[in-house]
């Protein structure tokens, strides 16, 4: 490989954001290169997914031309009429119903500079204020927790690196083994223990079983009964009466009272009952918190995709908060964040009820600095809009959206209940897809879009450490193929709003958003493009003229006062329990060489051929009741669907439970299965857990 | 729905439990409108965790169940130190020890149940505490006046009597011994929990119990507390003995007595308002929670309903749910049908779990049991129709947690009996597999890369012919790195199996 040609970027998968070398081919024929570089996240490794992330660049059925949905089928069409037909409908739905008849779905994928415009371009060019993202099925319970909890969400608080002097891990609901192996390296050091809790036993619950630590198995939907009864073990063993957390509490804290209250009535045996998890582990996964010379509590979406995965991110808050973690040296509490750009995504204005920089649309103070940056009157900016799974449901209701955008996601495969959610978008009048390659969803599509992918373009990303990264143009995009900015900048323009106020050069779009997050929690003011082309190490927030926060709370929280809450919080059933009918829970996870909905892993041979089709993991026992065996076919059926399934026999699974990955379309969609309940406070979607049964195919 | 007037007697667990359950269906008090009346002067407390407060692992205020404010908020008229002394049925009325009557249109009885105290001499039969050093183990009162007794007793080198080896019995010594007190605890029968265990299990259990340091004496009865001195028992069922005889009794020095011999439903309200009562002396209910009188319902240890045994919070609980959905019209027709038995011993140090019904004829071909025992552990696991039909587990921590999970959701067992009882899945095949040797070709030695063995062979014979080289030939160990001790073996085993000289630079470029 030549070393000239390299561009030093990163994978375009995950929130590790491990850092890559792509280098082109010398010959037009030849196939680009990725290497891994030494960079403290992945410290020179890669898993398969991003060895073979060149292959995206190359996938036979790229679009490269828009596509016009018309009676007879599709048909390529121009750019320039594929814009017209989707400016011409957005200009009469907005004169017939209103601007919040047009919708915009954003997703974690999209860089900060396009999260940042999308947002800006649904309040300001469509005045819509219906514009929300997949990173609320991803993020939102996590964030919701976290900003109650500590006044701001970053989901690491503190660089990856730490972790790997940390002698004792907790991983509440998180497979990193499989979702983000690299940071492995990090986790399983000499003098690290972890304990996994996950009702698989996981690779990642075999790496802590083996490293001396603990694998905690509760039924699906108990986390955090499990929570409560670890917090109430602490303090009934004394383990929270030793002057430094007592300090700690008194000094950092506010809300103890209330929350231990609601812990005191969850004895072990009463946690042991809910969860399944023996009271003996309980105590020992406690007294291992109790003695480990440094201790960091991590969750993953396992805890947090619950109707009550708020207050379960809470219960392992409070937890960390119990032992004096969050903002002391050489401890911890943080969230893995799953998308690429999971954490920049919910930080710049694509969600909700946020403006850029991590503020709220509701805050006058927040609406008047973003309405200055954006040289619009405040009362223009529209209020909160609903969230993803509410947006997704008003379709062909009264008052709901008419027309929906979507960058970044897939939505026929990942939303919950994804078949219903697919009807839904067939009711819409118009339905634009902004997709690299035709996507279950982008195959729904009105009007197709072809953009950019990862290494077609600049821009900047976080990653699950809060550290903004620079993401480098290697090569062109294919001929016919536009970059998001210049879709959204040309759909503004042609909407009437000035050029400059959508610039398509991602520089531009990163200086405007500095300008406009200055001040706000999550404050880029600081980021400027030669320090991340230098790769600076650069944490938000990095207010201008600073060197970034690589570790947050180490004085104070971000409340106004300084301190962390507790959050007085109570288990609950989860929305839909197992009964004759449906007797099993399911669960949905990932595996390893599959990212998200798969569309564009699915693309890519050798991954395609390590996982071609889905799968249900199923205790031998219970497949034999079933009447199926290792290898056959499953139908798994719920309220709301079903799925064909190759069954895998996994001695290790509860005999109650069984698994799918979400990853595969069509008839092995897991989310045909999944239950859209919403948990009050994120709007987050009960995937992690729903009543099926097995029946052979 | 008109609202209706609903009056709670008694703000024990299941009481408060019942307003709970009953304003997450009604938040905004539209369906019934909510008195509590409790004799005690403190809001709701946990029972179940008193023992808690002997061991000093918890502290009075831990024990209050839910905000204090929380009644207010939700519209709930609580009324503490108000004891209820009479029910008219007729009148759809209740009088308080205050003065004053409430009128009902629904009335809940949650009056629990109280100490049952033997007829000794020395110990007053309905109130213990008025005996010198005498308590029961119900209140936070009780746990406080135990508290004392057993500061009292280290200080003086003595010792506390527990009379009963039951469920409160053991966890009550247990608790008192973590503290450094030291307890006897005498037991009328012939092995501890006889409620809930046959007599092999109790003899195992026993052995577990002495092992805590606690003296435990079996099949000995109370002939007459001394106060400042001491429990006076003989031999259990002592011919021709009449209570209070003394022939052959032996004094046990104490310098206190904790009286836990069972519990006696409270039910003089009902009795007296000519409610039925169950041949249990508790408070007869149908299944929609209704007594005798179609208005007045009662749930929690004050009721006899066939399938909930008394004693333990989790069907006082679940009748509190039932009971709430029907009064709040969330479901009008729920009934309670009975709960899961379990009984879980609380008790530091002893593991015991005890789920449904353990004592079936084992002659029976219906059922299948497994049993195992050792010097510190029992087990005895009955099955039906591959179903739990009880089980006794002490000292299986694993094992148990997982069998209840089978028990209350009525889940087919694992066909692997073994591991159902050792409570994990066996590993397939034993350890030391990863030797490269005894891996078949298409072993995947790198998961995060899918890197078989034939692949790493095929690497080496290329000249990959290090642990850097067949990383970066095949990408093994480049994930999450957990394989690199594999690749390593791998190396070395080429390295004496398959010497090859390494043929070119091309994979190390």
């Amino acid at each position: 490989m030549s070393a000239a040609r390299g561009t030093p970027t990163h994978c375009p998968y995950c929130a590790l954001q491990c850092a890559i070398t792509i280098s082109l081919p010398a010959t037009p024929a030849g196939e680009p290169l990725i290497a891994p570089r030494d960079f403290p996240v992945n410290r020179g490794g890669l898993c398969q997914k991003g060895w073979t992330s060149a292959e995206l660049l190359r996938a036979p059925d790229r679009l490269t031309t828009p596509l016009l949905r018309e009676e007879t089928g599709t048909r390529p069409a121009t750019w320039d009429e594929a814009l017209g037909r989707v400016v011409a409908t957005i200009t009469r739905l907005r004169r017939e119903h209103g601007p919040d008849s047009v919708a915009v779905f954003g997703s974690g994928a999209l860089t900060n500079e396009k999260a940042y415009l999308l947002g800006k371009f649904a309040r300001v060019a469509l005045r819509t204020s219906q514009v929300d993202y997949n990173g609320r099925f991803c993020m939102s319970s996590a964030a919701a927790a976290g900003n109650r909890a500590f006044g701001i969400d970053r989901g690491l608080p503190f660089p990856v690196t730490d972790l790997g002097r940390a002698g004792l891990v907790v991983l509440a609901g998180a497979n990193p083994a499989e979702t983000m192996p690299p940071l492995m390296g990090h986790l399983t050091g000499p003098g690290t223990r972890l304990i996994v809790i996950d009702p698989r036993r996981t690779p990642t619950a075999v790496a802590a079983l083996s490293g001396g630590g603990l694998h905690l198995q509760p039924a699906p939907g108990t986390d955090l009964a499990l929570a409560l009864g670890l917090l109430h073990v602490a303090r009934t063993s004394g383990y929270l009466d030793t002057p430094a957390r007592a300090t700690y509490r008194r000094q950092r804290t506010a809300g103890w009272e209330q929350a231990w209250q609601r812990a005191a009535a969850w004895w072990p045996e009463r946690a042991e009952r809910v969860t399944g998890v023996a009271v003996a582990d309980m105590r020992a996964a406690v007294q291992l918190l109790h003695a480990a010379p440094g201790a960091y509590i991590l969750t993953g979406r396992g805890a947090e995709q619950h109707t009550k995965g708020t207050d379960t991110a809470s219960a392992w808050i409070n937890l960390a908060l119990a032992f004096g973690l969050p903002g002391t040296a050489g401890h911890g509490y943080g969230c893995l964040t799953g998308q690429g750009n999971g954490q920049g995504g919910r930080e710049h204005g694509q969600k909700a009820d946020q403006l850029p920089g991590y503020r709220s649309i509701a805050d006058p103070a927040a609406r008047a600095h973003i309405a200055r940056a954006w040289g619009i009157p405040e009362a223009d900016i529209p209020g909160p809009g609903r969230s993803a799974t509410e947006l997704l449901e008003a379709i062909g209701t009264e008052g709901g959206p008419k027309a929906l955008l979507v960058f970044g996601a897939n939505l026929a495969v990942s939303a919950p209940r994804a078949r219903h959610v697919t009807g839904k978008l067939r009711q819409l009048e118009l339905l634009v897809v902004a997709d690299s390659v035709p996507s279950e969803t982008a195959r729904l599509a009105d009007v197709a879009l072809p953009v950019a992918q990862w290494a077609e373009e600049s821009g900047t990303m976080t990653s699950l450490e809060g550290r903004i990264l620079r993401r480098r143009r290697a090569l062109s995009p294919p001929d016919g193929v536009w970059t998001d900015l210049e879709v959204l900048s040309a759909l503004a323009t042609r909407l009437g709003r000035d050029r400059a106020e959508f610039p398509a050069d991602p520089d531009a779009v990163l200086a405007e958003l500095r300008a406009a997050s200055r001040g706000g929690l999550a404050d880029y003011s600081g980021a400027d493009t030669a320090r991340l082309d230098d790769e600076v190490p650069l944490y938000w927030p990095v207010p201008a003229g600073s060197d970034g926060t690589p570790r947050l709370f180490g004085r104070r929280f971000a409340h106004p006062d300084g301190r962390a809450r507790f959050v007085a919080v109570d288990h609950r059933d989860a929305a839909e329990l197992p009964d004759r009918e449906f007797p099993l829970f399911a669960t949905t996870g990932r595996v390893l060489q599959h990212y998200q909905s798969g569309a564009q892993t699915r693309r890519v041979p050798e991954l395609h051929r390590a996982q071609p089709e889905a799968f249900v993991e199923v205790h031998p026992d219970t497949a034999r009741r079933a009447g199926l065996a290792d290898g056959g076919r499953a139908t798994v059926i719920s309220r709301r669907g079903t799925v064909a399934a190759r069954v895998r026999c996994v001695a290790t699974m509860r005999c109650d439970t069984v698994f799918l990955p979400f990853h595969f379309p069509g008839d092995g969609s897991a989310n045909a299965l999944t239950n859209p309940a919403l948990d009050p406070v994120s709007r987050m979607p009960e995937f992690k857990v729903c009543a099926v049964r097995l029946e052979p195919a | 729905m008109t609202r209706r007037h609903c009056v709670i007697i008694g703000n024990g667990m299941v009481g408060a439990r019942f307003a709970q359950e009953a304003r997450r269906h009604d938040p905004a008090a539209r369906a019934l409108d909510i008195t509590i009346v409790g004799a005690e002067h403190r809001p709701a407390y946990n029972r179940v965790l008193l023992p808690n407060l002997l061991s000093g692992a918890m502290r009075d205020e831990d024990l209050i169940l839910g905000d204090p404010g929380w009644y207010a908020s939700h519209h709930v008229r609580l009324r503490t130190g108000t004891p209820a002394i009479r029910v008219d049925v007729a009148a759809h009325a209740v009088w308080t020890g205050t003065g004053d009557a409430i009128g009902y249109d629904h009335l809940v009885l949650a009056t629990g149940a109280r100490a049952r105290v033997p007829a000794i001499p020395g110990i007053a039969a309905v109130v213990p505490e008025a005996a010198a050093g005498v308590t029961a183990l119900r209140t936070i009162g009780d746990a406080r006046r135990l508290a004392n007794l057993a500061v009292t007793a280290r200080r003086k080198h003595g010792r506390i009597a527990v009379l009963g080896g039951g469920v409160l019995g053991i966890e009550a010594a247990r608790a008192l011994t973590a503290r450094g007190t030291a307890v006897t605890v005498l037991h009328r029968g012939g092995h501890p929990m006889a409620r809930q265990l046959d007599a092999p299990a109790g003899r195992a259990l026993a052995t577990a119990i002495r092992a805590t340091g606690i003296d435990l004496r079996l099949a000995v009865e109370a002939v007459r507390w001394e106060p400042g001195r001491g429990l006076w028992v003989r031999p259990a069922g002592s011919p021709g003995a009449e209570p209070g005889a003394e022939p052959g009794a032996e004094l046990v020095r104490a310098d206190g007595l904790l009286v836990s011999a069972g519990t006696i439903p409270e039910t003089g309200l009902a009795a007296a308002a000519g409610l039925r009562l169950a041949p249990s002396a508790a408070i007869a209910i149908e299944d929609a929670l209704t007594t005798s009188d179609p208005d007045v319902y009662a749930i929690g240890d004050c009721a006899g309903h066939p399938g909930a045994a008394g004693g333990l919070v989790q069907p006082g609980w679940e009748q509190a749910a039932v009971l709430a959905s029907r009064l709040t019209g969330a479901e009008p027709r729920a009934r309670y049908r009975g709960s899961a038995r379990v009984t879980r011993l609380k008790a530091a140090g002893i593991d015991l779990t005890c789920v449904g019904d353990a004592f079936p004829d084992v002659a029976d071909p219906d059922f299948e049991v497994l049993r195992f025992e050792d010097a510190g552990r029992y087990a005895k696991l009955v099955l039906q129709d591959d179903r739990v039909a009880g089980a006794t587990m002490l000292g299986f921590p694993d094992a148990a947690a997982g069998i209840v999970q089978l028990y209350d959701r009525d889940v087919p067992v694992p066909s692997d009996r073994l591991a159902l009882l050792l409570g994990r899945a066996l590993p397939a095949e034993a350890g030391g597999t990863r030797a490269p040797a005894a891996l078949p070709d298409h072993a995947i030695v790198c998961r995060c890369n899918m890197v078989t063995k034939a692949q790493l062979r095929d690497a080496w014979h290329e000249g990959a012919t290090s642990r850097p080289a067949l990383c970066a030939a095949t990408r093994a160990a480049t994930g999450c790195g957990g394989c690199g001790g594999d690749v390593d073996a791998f190396a070395d085993w080429l390295s004496n199996t398959d010497p090859v000289k390494p043929a070119k630079e091309a994979i190390l470029r």
